[in-house]
């Protein structure tokens, strides 16, 4: 197994102070490089506040979390800055001479096939191109752990399909260690080597995914997958909320 | 008429269909018709005795005295005293105004002890403190400039302080996730998010700092506009003081034009603007 990229120990993250029931509750996590990890969790279950902290926005307070240096990250919403073109948000905080960072941000570009937009302005953008873009900005910086928070909720459905797939040739090329935070079963399975269920503040489910690549939907182990990680998070097949019904 | 507003050129340039029948061309146009029409029914007015021409003189009146002020110089003088006013207050509030709202702005010392101040102090009118100017700074340039100064420096203040609060909490973190310095963040997120804001600010101040000219100009000035105005009032010649009125209304049209070609360049990537092509 390859060193880890990402260790976690007894995380513990509160909000209101160190007697408040924390939102993050001694976790443990261990993230190989190179694996694709998928977290899924309820809204309220420390998925965002998790990725936060991962992302180095929100200090470590109690337990302790070794993260590489080579982190990046891609927002729900594109979070580009609308006064600067397309090619200057991905060169964003890129360190180098300034034909350098240009000639890396215009390759990224062309990663994610948004060459042709490279000196639009964010805001003529649709919002599969700004993601695209996102996308193209994490990995310029070449991560050595990329942080997904939901990169695709936003996203009309085909325009999904189609990022979901530019993600997983992306992951394959460059190999970084993935964390995606996604509600979405579906994707998690489509994606991840591994997939995670967050309840309460704690790692309730750690699922390994077995399934060959490119992977299928109507498969037959994709479906008893999906059932069980549905059950996990607590909904039956039909979409009813399971938890409630057993109470 | 629908069927005239929906023609061909219109739909090619995926332009909406206009709501009135005339043609975009007359579009310019038609903004001043109205106010051709009224200067027409005023001369009317002054010509058949409806209206005193000693209380208002009539459009042609005005013009004629406009033209003999410029041919004579006087009018080029005195403008030349009052843009000069403008010029000196404008650039002491915008000084004052950046610095204090960069200082404001940036650091929460700085908030502290600068903006409860200017929010007391913009609760007085500026124009009350003409007074203790005057007991201050005499009747001379200094008081003149310093009532422009002070009227255009708060509105610069409030906006750029306001603009780089306002930035956008989530473009800065991830300005710091994607590994900017603080020096970064205000040079790439802060200062051009505030931008909007303050250029709106500028544009009030420069409609402060024409209010501020006028009323300066009527302390005492032996130069100005507002002298021209003024002198103007004592022989009744209410063509010279519309003469006046006209040029302060086009100083403020004119300042107004520029800030909004600032706008166009500095503000390039707004949609507003991109539209605008």
């Amino acid at each position: 197994m390859p060193d880890p990229v990402l260790r976690l120990s007894r995380f513990t993250r509160r909000f209101h102070g160190p007697a408040a029931p924390p939102v993050l509750d001694r976790l443990d996590l261990t993230i190989p490089a190179g694996e694709f990890v998928a977290l899924l969790g309820r809204s309220g279950s420390g998925k965002t506040t998790l990725l936060r902290t991962l992302a180095g926005l929100d200090p470590v307070t109690e337990g302790t979390a070794s993260l590489p240096a080579r982190r990046a990250v891609v927002f729900q919403e594109p979070r580009l800055l609308p006064w600067k073109p397309v090619w200057r948000n991905v060169a964003l905080g890129l360190p180098g001479e300034a034909a350098v960072t240009r000639q890396r941000a215009l390759a990224a570009l062309q990663e994610v096939e948004l060459s042709h937009r490279a000196t639009a302005w964010p805001l003529t953008l649709s919002g599969g191109e700004a993601q695209r873009v996102g996308l193209a900005r994490a990995l310029v910086r070449e991560p050595e752990l990329l942080l997904l928070d939901e990169p695709f909720a936003a996203l009309d459905a085909l325009t999904r399909l189609r990022m979901q797939s530019l993600v997983g040739e992306l992951w394959q090329r460059h190999r970084p260690a993935v964390l995606l935070v996604t509600h979405d079963v579906e994707e998690a399975l489509l994606l991840a080597d591994r997939v995670l269920v967050l309840a309460a503040g704690r790692l309730v489910e750690d699922l390994a995914v077995d399934l060959p690549r490119p992977r299928r939907r109507a498969a037959a182990a994709f479906d008893t997958l999906r059932v069980r990680l549905l059950a996990t998070l607590g909904v039956d097949e039909n979409g009813h909320d399971a938890t409630a019904r057993a109470a | 008429m629908s069927g005239q507003s929906l023609s061909v050129p219109a739909l090619a340039r995926g332009t909406p269909p206009r709501r009135l029948g005339l043609p975009r061309n007359l579009g310019a146009a038609r903004r001043f018709v109205v106010p051709v029409l009224l200067l027409l029914l005023w001369q009317l007015a002054a010509q058949s005795g409806l209206v005193s021409t000693r209380l208002l003189a009539p459009p042609s009146a005005i013009a004629a005295a406009a033209w003999q002020l410029i041919a004579s110089g006087e009018l080029g003088y005195h403008l030349a005293v009052s843009l000069q006013r403008v010029a000196i207050g404008l650039s002491i509030a915008l000084v004052a105004g950046v610095s204090l709202g960069l200082l404001a702005g940036l650091s929460r010392l700085g908030e502290d002890l600068v903006d409860a101040t200017l929010q007391m102090l913009r609760a007085l009118p500026f124009l009350a403190l003409v007074p203790l100017l005057i007991l201050w700074l005499g009747i001379g340039e200094a008081t003149k400039i310093a009532l422009v100064a002070l009227g255009a420096a708060f509105p610069i203040y409030l906006t750029l302080f306001g603009g780089i609060r306002g930035v956008d909490p989530k473009l800065l973190e991830a300005g710091r996730v994607f590994g900017l310095s603080r020096a970064g963040v205000i040079r790439h997120i802060i200062l051009p998010g505030a931008l909007p804001q303050a250029l709106v600010g500028l544009r009030y101040a420069l409609g402060t700092a024409w209010l501020s000219l006028v009323v300066g100009e009527q302390i005492n000035a032996t130069a100005g506009i507002g002298y021209l105005v003024m002198d103007a009032r004592e022989f009744l010649r209410t063509d010279i003081i519309l003469v006046g009125l006209a040029i302060y209304a086009l100083l403020g049209l004119g300042a107004d034009q520029l800030v909004r070609m600032i706008e166009r360049k500095a503000l390039a990537w707004r949609p507003s603007v991109l539209g605008e092509r």
